[in-house]
């Protein structure tokens, strides 16, 4: 594993599976009654938000916090951050403080490469998002789950078909997927108006259509992004409405899909807008296991990057 | 009256005595020749001498940045850089869209001595596109004024831009523009392409730059007047100079140091010492650039030499300024992407750095011929030695090279203006 997480371009598919298989091992951990482990006791973990994100800082800090670690967080509301402090201020602080993993949730794309490469700090980095980058911990909590109903919950990906849809141009998880799925081994199709793919879309290691209707027969896995319903004003859909017509996924569209396909969402979910609530709330939508995974593969990573004790080393083998 | 005999000096290919005397270049003899007699000797045997550098494009800071750069600071960096010559921006603050604020700046370019400062005069008021600054007040003031620009935003507005460059035309004006086209780069953050989308960084589009070269070419040709293209930084603008050129238009282009250089590649370290306006492109458009220049498409090298303090560059990239550093590596690096390369010789050098830039700005004592009777505005160099980047070394008060740590052909030895050493062990 390296020093840092910033980009699932990073992972090779020996680290990418090393991740998941830690993950799984965890998860089993969380099914125990005492859900803590003393792995990264003596360790601090900062969660450095910049965004709001509720869902994913609450996600990392559960993380840390079941392997034991002290959790710090710095989120830009009430801080020195709101108040215009840079970046390497704020790093600077972290680093007297003695953080040994920060995870960064920034809107400016890059922001966790400059913390991990520009010698303010010495602790691991992760990034947790960052502008429309990437997201690495969501890439791989959503080849987990593909993995666990598609996969056998061993192994790789070869062979799956992902198709995910919507505003590719802005998302991090796109991007993120589209990396960490091809090296497992899975066949990505990217779904979008042409408005909303990146120029030079068609060099990265997937495919592209702009119909959704095309893909979904041959897709094991659906993962529908969130689309904001403000991208209209700059003229990259005409309305919601169309929208949501051409690119949303309803109980018709979802009918469409073969018999075991799962539909993801990396949430928050604009109901009716990309996703229907009757797709949502489906038996085949994974979205609410998907939050409980991101738990495990975050703990995963934080263990791995901060070469926590080894797993196997808890009570009975210790004593 | 002083003296200053540069002895064996390789002028195009020739070994020449080039005899310095007060201001002006008083004999320029066959090597061994010249009469040394009570003269300052500088043995010139493995140098070569060009006329002094003229930069068309320079962001001196001051008034209003004195944090970055000042009108000393950057006329040393300029000596240091070869250059006896730099045109200011007009960006400063307050804006240089007066008489009176040229005339200041012209007058501390005077004081600090490095070299001749020529003011830019601001083709609309404030930079804000609304209406034309006084042209006219500006080219009559005592910095003689004759290149004007909004430099750093575009004169977008298509009957605006038509006005400006029909009235400089009655003094011998030209508007110098820089192509962006505003809608089509709203918060753009790089070039956009395969780079820009793997980056998730909000893409430039070439079309940006093209599309006002084509409109400006076509409104140059429609008044005939004359247009100089800032920082022309795509294959797209090189092709749409070409034709305007073969159609007689008056145009003129430049191209910076660090677009014949640097690629769109290096943003993937996030890394804001690459972030500049226009955004590095690619390779294909750093070879069509290098080619333009050596064809004569583009006229003339202009540094866009831009200081920024370390806090507007230590940061994320989508909070950083845009600019880089050009004036101390202009030469170095024209040196390793033109004339190691076979494109350009010596000759053509001087034609581009010095002789095209002072036409193109009405100089009169710039981009002369080495001959007796000219004004010694000189540059010796040594072509075969090597110098390596130092950031912390450089004159400019900045330090946001992006070669900082290469290795780079060429040495400057010394830079005269009039006749007066102004860089150079000896200064
Ligand atoms: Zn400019």
């Amino acid at each position: 594993m390296k020093a840092h997480l910033l980009s699932a371009a990073d992972l090779t598919r020996d680290d990418a599976l090393l991740v998941l298989d830690t993950a799984q091992e965890l998860a089993q951990i969380a099914d125990r009654p005492i859900k803590k482990l003393p792995t990264l006791r003596g360790r601090t973990v900062v969660n450095l938000f910049y965004e709001d994100s509720t869902r994913t800082r609450i996600s990392f800090e559960a993380a840390a916090k079941r392997l034991s670690a002290d959790v710090i967080n710095f989120s830009a509301k009430g801080s020195s951050v709101s108040k215009g402090e840079s970046l390497k201020d704020t790093a600077l602080t972290l680093e007297a403080m003695g953080a040994d993993a920060v995870v960064i949730r920034h809107s400016a794309s890059g922001a966790p490469h400059r913390l991990a490469t520009s010698g303010w700090i010495r602790g691991s980095v992760v990034n947790a998002g960052d502008g429309t980058h990437e997201h690495p911990t969501q890439a791989l909590l959503d080849a987990y789950t593909i993995r666990e109903h598609l996969a056998g919950g061993a192994g790789d990906l070869a062979g799956r078909r992902v198709t995910i849809v919507g505003d590719v141009l802005h998302s991090r998880v796109a991007r993120s997927n589209v990396h960490l799925l091809h090296t497992l081994g899975a066949q990505v199709t990217l779904v979008a108006p042409p408005t909303l793919l990146p120029v030079g879309v068609e060099q990265w290691p997937c495919d592209v259509s702009y119909s959704i209707d095309a893909p979904l027969p041959q897709t094991d896995a659906v993962m529908m992004l969130r689309v904001q319903a403000e991208r209209m004003d700059s003229a990259f859909f005409p309305s919601a409405r169309e929208y949501s017509r051409r690119y949303g996924l309803d109980a018709r569209r979802m009918a469409a899909l073969p018999e075991h396909a799962i539909v993801m969402h990396p949430g928050p979910m604009n109901r009716g807008m990309e996703i229907g609530s009757d797709v949502a709330d489906s038996e085949r939508s994974v979205i609410v296991e998907q939050v409980t995974n991101g738990v495990s593969v975050r703990m995963a990573v934080l263990y791995l990057l901060l070469g926590g004790a080894p797993l196997v080393a808890d009570e009975e083998e210790s004593a | 009256m002083s003296t200053t005999v540069i002895r064996d000096v390789s002028i195009n290919g020739e070994r020449r005595d080039v005899v310095i005397a007060g201001e002006s270049i008083a004999e320029v003899v066959a090597s061994g020749s010249a009469d040394t007699a009570g003269a300052t000797v500088i043995e010139a045997r493995s140098l070569i001498v060009l006329p002094g550098l003229v930069d068309l494009h320079t962001h001196l800071r001051e008034p209003g940045r004195e944090d970055a750069e000042t009108v000393e600071t950057g006329t040393r960096a300029a000596a240091a850089g070869g250059f006896t010559a730099v045109h200011a921006m007009a960006n400063t603050d307050p804006v240089a869209d007066t008489a009176g604020v040229v005339e200041q700046v012209w007058r501390l370019g005077a004081q600090a001595g490095y070299c001749d400062v020529h003011p830019v005069g601001a083709v609309t008021v404030g930079l804000a596109g609304q209406r034309l600054a006084e042209l006219g007040a500006m080219a009559d003031s005592a910095a003689r004024v004759r290149v004007f620009s909004d430099d750093g935003k575009c004169v977008s507005d298509a009957l605006l831009m038509r006005r400006a460059l029909e009235y400089v035309k009655a003094f011998d004006g030209v508007i110098a523009q820089h192509s962006q086209e505003p809608r089509l780069t709203e918060d753009a953050q790089m070039n956009e392409g395969v780079m820009s989308g793997v980056l998730g960084l909000k893409g430039w589009p070439a079309v940006a730059e093209e599309a006002i070269i084509a409109r400006d070419v076509l409104l140059t040709e429609h008044v005939d007047s004359r247009l100089h293209v800032c920082h022309v930084s795509t294959a797209g603008s090189v092709d749409l100079i070409r034709w305007a050129k073969s159609r007689g238009i008056r145009v003129t282009a430049e191209v910076t140091p660090h677009h014949l250089m640097l690629t769109d590649d290096l943003v993937a370290t996030y890394d804001p010492v690459y972030k500049v306006n226009p955004p590095l492109r690619t390779a294909a458009d750093v070879q069509a650039l290098r080619a333009g220049l050596a064809d004569g498409t583009i006229d003339v090298v202009a540094t866009d030499h831009a200081p920024h303090p370390s806090e507007d560059k230590d940061c994320e990239w989508q909070a950083a300024a845009m600019g880089m550093l050009g004036l101390e590596t202009a030469l170095a690096v024209v040196a390793e992407t033109m004339v190691v390369t076979g494109l350009l010789d010596w000759a053509g050098v001087a034609d581009r750095m010095s002789i095209a830039p002072a036409r193109i700005g009405r100089l009169e004592g710039q981009g002369r011929p080495i001959a007796p009777g000219e004004p010694a505005n000189l540059v010796l160099i040594d072509p075969a030695a090597r110098t390596v980047v130092t950031a912390s070394a450089l004159a400019s008060r900045s330090r946001n090279t992006p070669y900082a740590g290469l290795d780079l052909p060429t040495r400057i030895v010394a830079t005269f203006l009039r006749g007066r050493r102004t860089y150079g062990s000896d200064a």
